[in-house]
């Protein structure tokens, strides 16, 4: 193909996979910007919306009920996980790994005993192929990147509009101050990570179509979103946006131009100085 | 009476290779190997409060270093050991430097970044390195005293894998517990005070990151000569999140932690496995309660109860 | 005799309590005359990437067993299977076969299928001295770089498959070929034998494009196919095999090159998954055909019966439980190969291998039927690895129907390697 044409699809992929991860990422930002907390279960929540959707949707036949029931069921199962383990041990940063590695384990086990080993895809609930000429796009990939990017949209809103949204901003800039303004901090941080989870379920719902439900599938999911959460800096969403489409983007862009393997290297090493460079991220309010 | 401890855990486990029965020699002697690569993590964790998700990068550093002297070269054991750990201190070394600016989650997904690709790259230059199939180190024999000992006699192993780790942990509370050391600990609980007193704090930290790369590398130079293989799956992440684990669950800071956690996260696996083929619920049950029981770790939980002297 | 001892975990605990003292249970039995069962440790992929694999290496296993068993076992002893899960790794491979030695004290170790865990787990078993036989289609045993202890009886390598298929592909497909491949060994093995033996016979490799694990979209590297390429041979393993195999359909639409794949791409998967359309009229290499046909021989269609796979390759109970039909035989084979081989040995127990090892390499064939189901086989004993047939099967009607079937010559190279010369 030529130089053209080529620049112009790993543009396009670029921008379509920084939404998925800006919308993978989205839950986590939450919870890490409201709880700084290292959720390593996080991965495993997205892997578990990705389930949920392929069960419901194999059961009822609507993807649509699927996109529904994965962030209500994923988000229950945060809140108890918040309410069992978590908030025990106080939030405590590195008990947290240990725990979420712990529920990391049981939740891939169970969906390996019950769910199966198996990379299973469910029905885009529409396929359209659009044809450029040199190439061919999925039709699915550019809905699913607008939906993000609205997903996104309202995120930020309900985050600026509403009282939760006040609630979540005061908690996470100084949780003592909130606490003495009346916020129910306790009760904010298992929403949060309740809606973090809902979230994650959702974008792993919107991927499912794309690559399929696996129960290893959370990790990936799991260690792009950090790089994204860290590089756009604690707490913006606004940083998380941005850091996706750099992340995104510079994997597209220097795909064109190296053999893979080793356009991976170079994409992952400039990240990694961009944020060796700038320590607490592009939109960081303060060193952690 | 730290150090009369410390000694009487390593003669413990001197001992225990006269009475434990094949098995459970070989995999102590394993157990060790990794606990020595979890003090190396603990180094940088427990005493300087930096986390990092990339350790593996250095264990793998270690393992290439000494494997592919071997297998290219045809280095010797001690050679090859040499090129392995100083390919760990180089590479921690830049590790080092590019990740002077960063603290908490920055560091950590650095670090993680650079680890991940360090793998691809084990990967993209597989023509050398064989990629993730990796490859197997030939007999080996070492001399000692003028008398040639093969690494395949089990307890060869079991003594290479003791010395190997008796000489990680002393050298760690040694570190502790100079000068340097609390200077690192100052690090960990304030890093902008221990800069107003006028240390320099970035050097610190440099040699934190350099001593705590060393021994993982160590370890791994030590892993590969003991169990002749060498492979990318070490350089992946699962193995940067294993000495975490590992120090997290036997009590980061605390110096006999990295060896409990390693010891009970191999042997939950191993007995949990022998009883259900669901063990990584075991498993994952007995970190979630444990972590309970004990938020700072096993030995941190033992040290808050019963032991404030443990260092 | 059941041999899935840890089926929950009530009646685990208490089989397991008895299983930490094989070594005093088998020596009782052998100190009054009888030999008691033989213990054959199993090496399985059950957590991990690999586990879809050893999933169905299990069921597979459990049916030979229990039809070797229904025929009085092996010179009238038992087989009793011991398990262990290796969690598709290196470390824990190694540690699974010091633990099914050293601790379960079996008279030999089989099944392990990745081989990054093969290659970490060989030099343990040589120095441990006790027979590994691998189920693995990597090119390691034959590559002569492992130990005389290691075989593979039950399941031809990847250099060999290659070979065979590498003339049809030039002939009936074109000459011009781009290999799209995983960057890990099981894709550079393709990459340097397809390479190798296509060159030599007048095709010409046009782009080699080799794919980071970590990635789970493919889209962007579509445009490094050059536009002359008449074959795109493909050959992909892991959970984004689909997302692979749907991102070239959207990427090429109907005008796309002739296309060959082996079927390590879509094992596990069923044919009919949303988004595989794109396949109709591709070709893939197999190893045993996974759709059952009109001319299915008897001893097949048993085999199926046995494991439990319906005409689709698939579970009987769970039609979207699809196997990995193209590997699974292996385990079956390499149980008969045991069987074959102790019986003509006189093997007796643990630590008396020079018999059994000798024996083995001394075999040249196994014919075809219910013990080699998959067809007959040439052993060489000096490489410690088993040749046989291949196939080449077009996907029609979203099932892939044989096209031609590869002679057991044509699969054969140049041997690199003579295990005999190694001292036991």
């Amino acid at each position: 193909m030529a130089f053209g044409p080529h620049l112009l699809l790993a543009l396009m992929e670029g921008v379509v996979s920084a939404s998925l991860l800006a919308l993978t990422a989205l839950g986590l930002s939450l919870v890490f910007g409201v709880m700084r907390i290292v959720n390593v279960a996080h991965g495993a929540f997205f892997m578990l919306g990705a389930i949920v959707t392929w069960y419901v949707a194999d059961l009822s036949g609507s993807f649509w009920l699927a996109l529904v029931a994965a962030p209500i069921a994923v988000g229950l199962v945060a809140i108890l996980a918040d309410r069992l383990v978590l908030r025990p041990i106080g939030y405590e940063p590195e008990s947290t790994i240990v725990a979420t590695i712990g529920l990391l384990y049981i939740l891939e086990q169970v969906v390996l005993m019950t769910y199966g080993p198996y990379a299973r895809p469910v029905a885009a609930p529409f396929y359209f192929r659009i044809d450029l000429g040199w190439f061919g796009y999925s039709g699915y990939k550019v809905i699913v990147a607008a939906a993000a990017a609205l997903l996104l949209a309202v995120t930020w809103l309900a985050l600026s509009r509403t009282t939760l949204g006040l609630y979540l901003r005061a908690t996470q800039q100084d949780r003592e101050i909130a606490q003495a303004f009346a916020v129910p901090v306790g009760r904010v941080y298992t929403i949060a990570f309740g809606v973090g989870g809902g979230l994650t379920a959702i974008a792993g719902a919107l991927i499912v179509p794309v690559q399929q439900a696996h129960y290893l599938m959370g990790l990936d999911a799991l260690l792009l979103s950090f790089i994204v959460v860290i590089l756009g800096g604690l707490g913006s969403l606004r940083g998380t946006v941005v850091a996706a489409l750099i992340v995104g983007l510079s994997d597209g862009v220097v795909s064109v131009l190296f053999s893979p393997t080793l356009a991976k290297i170079i994409a992952t090493l400039a990240v990694a100085f961009v944020l060796g460079v700038r320590g607490r991220g592009l939109f960081g309010e303060e060193a952690a | 009476m730290t150090l009369g401890l410390h000694l009487a855990v390593v003669a413990a486990l001197a001992a225990l290779q006269f009475v434990l029965p094949a098995f459970h020699h070989g995999m102590l002697a394993r157990i060790m190997v990794l606990a020595a690569y979890a003090v190396g993590y603990n180094v940088l964790l427990g005493y300087t409060g930096l986390m990092s998700l990339g350790h593996a990068m250095f264990f793998a550093a270690g393992m290439y270093g000494v494997g592919l002297t071997i297998q290219h070269w045809g280095f010797g054991i001690a050679a090859a050991s040499v090129a392995g750990v100083a390919g760990a201190i180089v590479t921690a070394g830049a590790v080092g430097v590019v990740t002077l600016r960063t603290a908490g989650p920055a560091f950590l997904i650095v670090t993680m970044m650079l680890a991940q690709a360090f793998y691809l790259a084990t990967l993209y230059f597989n023509t050398v390195t064989f990629g993730d199939q990796g490859f197997i180190l030939p007999a080996l024999e070492i001399g000692i005293g003028g008398r040639m000992f093969s690494l395949a006699d089990p307890s060869v192993k079991y003594n290479v894998a003791l010395v190997v780790f008796a000489v990680c942990l002393l050298a760690t509370l040694w570190l502790v517990r100079s000068p340097v050391g609390r200077v690192l600990v100052a690090l960990r609980e304030n890093d902008e005070r221990t800069r107003l007193l006028g240390y320099h704090t970035g050097r610190y930290r440099l040699v934190a990151v350099i001593v705590s790369g060393l021994i993982s590398g160590l370890a791994g130079v030590t892993y590969t000569l003991l169990f002749s293989y060498v492979g990318s799956t070490f350089a992946g992440v699962l193995y940067s999140i294993y000495p975490l684990l590992w120090t997290l669950l036997g009590g980061a800071g605390t110096t006999l932690g990295p060896l409990v956690g390693t010891l009970l996260m191999t042997y939950a696996i191993d007995v949990a496995s022998g009883i259900t083929d669901a063990y990584l619920i075991v498993v994952g049950a007995a970190l979630v309660l444990t972590i309970l029981w004990a938020p700072a770790g096993v030995v941190g939980g033992i040290r808050a109860r019963w032991a404030r002297w443990l260092p | 005799m059941s041999i899935s001892r840890r089926t929950f975990l009530g009646a685990g605990t208490v089989l397991t309590l008895g299983a930490q003292f094989p070594g005093s249970w088998t020596r009782h039995a052998a100190a009054q005359g009888s030999p008691g069962p033989i213990r054959l440790g199993f090496q399985v992929h059950r957590t991990g990437i690999g586990a879809v694999y050893g999933r169905w290496y299990e069921r597979t296993t459990n049916a030979a067993v229990k039809l070797i068993n229904g025929k009085g076992g092996i010179g009238g002893r038992p087989i009793e299977i011991v398990a262990e899960d290796d969690g598709t790794d290196p470390k824990r491979g190694a540690e699974v076969v010091e633990k099914l030695a050293t601790q379960h004290k079996v008279d030999l170790i089989f099944g392990t299928l990745f081989s990054h865990v093969v290659i970490a787990s060989a030099p343990r078993a040589g120095q441990l001295k006790i027979p590994y036989l691998v189920v693995s289609e990597g090119y390691h045993v034959a590559s002569g770089k492992l130990n005389r202890y290691v075989f593979q009886p039950g399941i031809t390598d990847v250099r060999a498959q290659v070979t065979a298929v590498a003339p049809w592909i030039l002939k009936n497909l074109g000459k011009k070929v781009t290999m799209i491949f995983p960057d890990y060994a099981f894709g550079h093995d393709h990459r340097d034998f397809f390479s190798r033996v296509a060159t030599s016979q007048g095709g010409t490799i046009s782009a080699l494009i080799p794919i980071p694990p970590t990635e789970t979209s493919f889209t962007k590297y579509f445009p490094r196919v050059p536009a002359d390429t008449e074959v795109l041979y493909h050959v992909m393993v892991g959970p984004g095999v689909l997302t692979f195999v749907k991102e070239m359909g959207e990427h090429y639409g109907s005008k796309r090159p002739k296309i060959f794949g082996f079927v390590d791409s879509l094992e596990g998967v069923d044919l009919a998954s949303p988004g595989l359309a794109f396949l109709e009229g591709t070709y893939f290499w197999e190893a045993f055909p996974r759709y059952a046909a009109a001319n299915t021989p008897a001893h097949v269609k048993t085999f199926r019966e046995r494991v439990g796979v319906n005409d689709n390759g698939a579970s009987v109970n769970d039609p979207k439980d699809v196997s990995t039909f193209s590997h699974m035989f292996g385990c079956w084979e390499t149980l008969h190969v045991i069987k074959a081989v102790v019986e003509k040995s006189g093997y007796r127990k643990a630590g008396e291998y020079r018999g059994f090892i000798e024996t083995l390499e001394g075999f040249q064939s196994f014919p075809e039927g219910l013990e080699h189901p998959q067809g007959a086989k040439k052993f060489n004993g000096k490489l410690h690895q088993v040749y046989g047939h291949q196939f080449i099967s077009k996907v029609e009607k979203r099932r892939l129907d044989v096209v031609h079937r590869t002679a057991i010559e044509d699969s054969m190279y140049p041997p690199e390697g003579d295990y005999t010369k190694q001292p036991l």
